[in-house]
């Protein structure tokens, strides 16, 4: 469909009353529930009288801590989605056979595996890798700030604007029926015409350019903004992976950016890049896309394995094995993440040699991985290991992310590719490794660094809970999926014709319905710690026996982290200055120097949204309209040069006579 | 706008915080954006991958030689004449920039008009090629060739756009507050993100122009 379809509305574009579907009762009742949680939700803040509480501390806020929050937030709010998506999915295969056709139609699945993995990625493991390393990558390298909070602030709304893209297209609409990397020919004008391609193509766009912003952002402050004496070969694991990780964005995400670019002018103007006629290739995209999609997987993966680092070296109460060896594996993993992605599409034909070539490499990367792999089973050998609830995430990511690992290099041969391609094993092989590294590693942080964020621990026990029904849940959800990959199902399938594969897939139910007690558990650790958050209390701010320069400060961080900038001299500074009989300094303080918040990022990030709803339906003159005051909002931004402020002395001294009083308490 | 960080003075013995911390606004101004305009590089490297790939696919549409009435597609000549436009623009941009190091604003803005200018005459010029390509029934639509070399002109020009609405914001905003650190700074960024686009249309001219005339 072109902009100059017929019958198109002056005013709504190709939005009319249809597109809103009453027609499915799944809908209509999912979009019952949100609509009542979110007048809950309204009815709170209002209650309460949260709105200038909420807008001055949260959504104004240009605090790496707040930002890094607020991530998370949205990450579990969308994992929630993501979930049900799952569920669905697992329940529609389980009951598909012997001539049912399940409970879902065709064009309301394909939305669903597209929507799933697409939430999953870009706004489930995206924000949660974001928001983590937001969080800690500051304080761990001893900065009060990143080096561009402004931007920080505006890579937050963007995300969050094409993640409520995503949403509202389930009750506006249709989602994307192309899978979650939208491959041409079938993501084109002539197979998709409709608004879900075009939904899913604009959800990409703006979050890939906030997640370049923020990857600029975060690459810069490493760069720059580490304290005294971090030298880079003293720089925590997680700082070091967060480092490759903000690299790889910055030089794949561009490759998003085309394939996308690309894509929408196929669809919107009639371009032939990707189309079957007049030259186009729809190779290219595929070739483009995983340039970008590839190194995405690296991306996910790396900040996990710096959390395991984190957790290995501080709950075993010593360094980290073979820190050198640590970082060149990180580094390894960073470089080769770019030579490997054409095993996506080893069957695309590119010829033997080009196929061996991305094999051998695809390989390789199981070189680096293993060193880390002994690298944290020789950091837990001989340690005095604690078996806190992260640490029992690391124990249970090393098993199931061994057999992911695996399972990728069978995977990596050619040959094998031939018959595994597009099939169930490849989705098991990918889940394995992103339930068993990402999710387990953001689960972990989300525990480990609670304290740090709000002050109190959280309740051991539902986080076991949690931890024994992902990894039970993980076997059981996913080796029958192996099993079926290996008697060659393909992925994607609605209805089965082969009686005999029910079983699989009837076990494979029972361990997401295993999972999801995971995910409830969770929620319930969160809740219940809330609850009794006064006897939870973390006093010295150094709940775990720390190792790193965010323990070294109260929890909750203080809004300006460190009242003095720290000076490093060794790899896990606080351990070495608790060696060294540091002693904290309790006056002198001065007035510290901020960023001041400002609200031009939710404002544009809106006005972003507006604008990508109005072209999505061909509403042009929102969209002229939103564009440009986009950039009157923007442009008056720049005119603003009063953007610091100092937190006066005695507000610095009275929080740190606070800790000096709470810290003398404990004796 | 020294490279050095901080992280690498070494202090010896049991000291472990900084007592005076000089504050410096906009460390990192600079070498955020040089890792903007690599990231933007790339994208351009995405587009070449694609002209590389499609660009020989003239789908029995117009070609670099051939129009499709015997007459070659591409002149040469006014493109030059671009790049010669591109090229004194960059000079005279790194003029404004001499001027703004000697904090002499009236005369750097002086300069930078002239650089704007000089991006007005070159947008005019590429207006009027596509206008002339268009006349032949050579657009964007016609074939992959012509998609991805549109595709390639258009997202320069973008940028170009960009940079002259960049120009006049700042022009406003040094005749108010003059050349002080912060100003300094986005001249700065200004003239890096001008010199880039002049590097890049080099590379457009000789990659898909001369190339393509070549093929």
């Amino acid at each position: 469909m072109s902009p100059d379809t017929p019958h198109l509305d002056p005013i709504f574009g190709r939005l009319t009353l249809d597109a809103i579907p009453f027609h499915e009762p799944i809908l209509v009742g999912t979009f019952a529930v949100v609509a009542l949680l979110g007048l809950v939700a309204v009815g709170v803040v209002a209650y309460f009288n949260l709105w200038g509480y909420l807008w001055r501390e949260w959504i104004t806020s240009v605090d790496h801590k707040k930002i890094g929050i607020m991530y998370i937030i949205l990450a579990i709010v969308m994992l929630v989605r993501g979930l049900a998506d799952a569920v669905m999915m697992r329940l529609q295969q389980a009951m598909a056979f012997n001539g049912s056709d399940g409970y879902l139609p065709a064009h309301h699945y394909d939305q669903i595996f597209t929507a799933h993995g697409t939430i999953m990625i870009f706004f489930v493991a995206t924000p949660l890798i974001v928001g983590v390393m937001n969080f800690v990558v500051p304080l761990q390298i001893g900065a009060r700030d990143v080096a561009f909070p402004f931007l920080n602030n505006i890579g937050f709304w963007l995300t969050t604007m094409a993640a409520m893209l995503v949403n509202l297209s389930l009750f506006v609409g249709e989602f994307s029926q192309a899978g979650w990397v939208g491959e041409p020919p079938l993501s084109g004008a002539a197979d998709l015409p409709g608004v879900g391609v075009d939904y899913y193509l604009w959800a990409l766009q703006i979050s890939g350019a906030a997640t370049i912003v923020g990857g600029i952002n975060l690459l810069a402050t490493i760069m720059r903004m580490r304290a005294p004496g971090m030298t880079f070969m003293r720089m925590p694991i997680f700082c070091w992976t967060s480092l490759c990780v903000n690299a790889l964005i910055v030089l794949s995400f561009p490759f998003l950016t085309i394939s996308i670019t690309l894509l929408t002018l196929d669809r919107l103007i009639g371009t032939h890049f990707f189309t079957l006629d007049a030259g186009g290739n729809p190779m290219a995209y595929v070739n483009l896309v995983w340039v970008w999609g590839h190194p995405e997987v690296y991306i996910l993966i790396l900040p996990a394995l710096g959390v395991f680092s984190e957790f290995a070296a501080t709950f075993c109460s010593k360094r980290l094995f073979g820190y050198n060896s640590m970082v060149f594996a990180s580094v390894s993993i960073c470089v080769i993440g770019f030579v490997v992605w054409v095993h996506h599409f080893f069957t695309m034909g590119s010829g033997a040699n080009v196929n061996a070539f991305f094999g051998i490499a695809t390989a390789c990367v199981a070189i680096p991985t293993g060193v880390k792999v002994y690298n944290w089973l020789f950091t837990m050998y001989r340690g005095r290991i604690r078996f806190e609830v992260p640490m029992m995430w690391t124990i249970s990511f090393m098993f199931v992310f061994l057999l992911g690992g695996l399972t990728g290099v069978l995977n990596s041969i050619p040959a094998a590719d031939y018959v595994l391609h597009n099939g169930m094993m490849v989705v098991a092989h990918f889940h394995n490794v992103a339930i068993g590294a990402i999710t387990f590693a953001m689960l972990g942080a989300i525990d480990y660094w609670w304290p740090k964020a709000f002050g109190f621990r959280l309740a051991p026990f539902w986080g076991k809970v949690a931890v024994w029904a992902w990894t039970i849940g993980f076997f059981v959800a996913w080796m029958p999926i192996y099993v079926a990959g290996f008697a060659g199902v393909t992925r994607r399938t609605r209805v089965f014709d082969e009686p005999s594969l029910q079983n699989l897939y009837i076990i494979a139910a029972i361990g997401t319905a295993i999972i999801l007690v995971g995910v409830v558990a969770f929620l319930i650790q969160i809740y219940v710690s809330i609850m009794n958050r006064k006897a939870l209390r973390d006093v010295t701010g150094d709940p775990w026996g720390g190792r790193t320069l965010e323990w070294s400060i109260a929890s909750p961080a203080p809004d300006y982290n460190f009242a003095f900038t720290p000076i490093v001299h060794d790899v896990d500074a606080w351990a070495d200055m608790k060696a060294r009989g540091y002693k904290r300094p309790t006056e002198g303080f001065k007035a510290i120097h901020m960023p001041k918040n400002t609200g031009t990022g939710i404002i544009a990030s809106i006005l972003v949204f507006v604008w990508a709803f109005a072209v999505i339906w061909y509403m042009w003159w929102v969209a002229a309209v939103s564009f440009v005051l986009m950039l009157v909002v923007l442009i008056g931004h720049t005119f603003n040069y009063d953007r610091s402020f100092y937190i006066p002395e005695d507000v610095v001294t009275r929080a740190e006579n606070e800790r000096t009083r709470l810290l003398a308490q404990q004796g | 706008m020294t490279m050095a960080s901080t992280a690498h003075t070494e202090v010896k013995g049991d000291v472990f915080h900084v007592t005076e911390e000089p504050h410096h606004e906009g460390h990192s101004t600079v070498i955020g954006f040089w890792i903007f305009l690599m990231q933007d590089m790339l994208l351009f490297c995405g587009l070449f991958a694609i002209f590389a790939w499609l660009g020989g696919h003239y789908a029995y549409g117009p070609a670099p030689l051939d129009d499709g009435t015997g007459k070659p597609l591409f002149h040469l000549a006014p493109v030059a004449v671009n790049t010669v436009i591109m090229l004194v623009s960059s000079f005279t941009c790194s003029l404004g920039m001499v001027e703004t190091r000697k904090q002499n604003a009236a005369a750097a803005l002086k300069f930078f008009g002239i650089t704007a200018l000089l991006g007005l005459a070159f947008l005019f010029m590429q207006y009027r090629e596509t206008m002339s390509l268009a006349a032949v029934g050579a657009t964007i639509q016609t074939s992959a060739f012509l998609s991805s070399f549109f595709v390639i002109i258009f997202t320069h020009c973008l940028h170009v756009i960009a940079a002259l609405v960049w120009f006049v914001v700042l022009a406003v905003q040094i005749n108010t507050r003059g050349l002080d650190d912060a100003n300094e700074r986005r001249v700065v960024c200004f003239a890096m993100f001008w010199n880039f686009l002049d590097i890049t249309w080099v590379i457009v001219f000789v990659f898909v122009y001369l190339m393509g005339v070549l093929k």
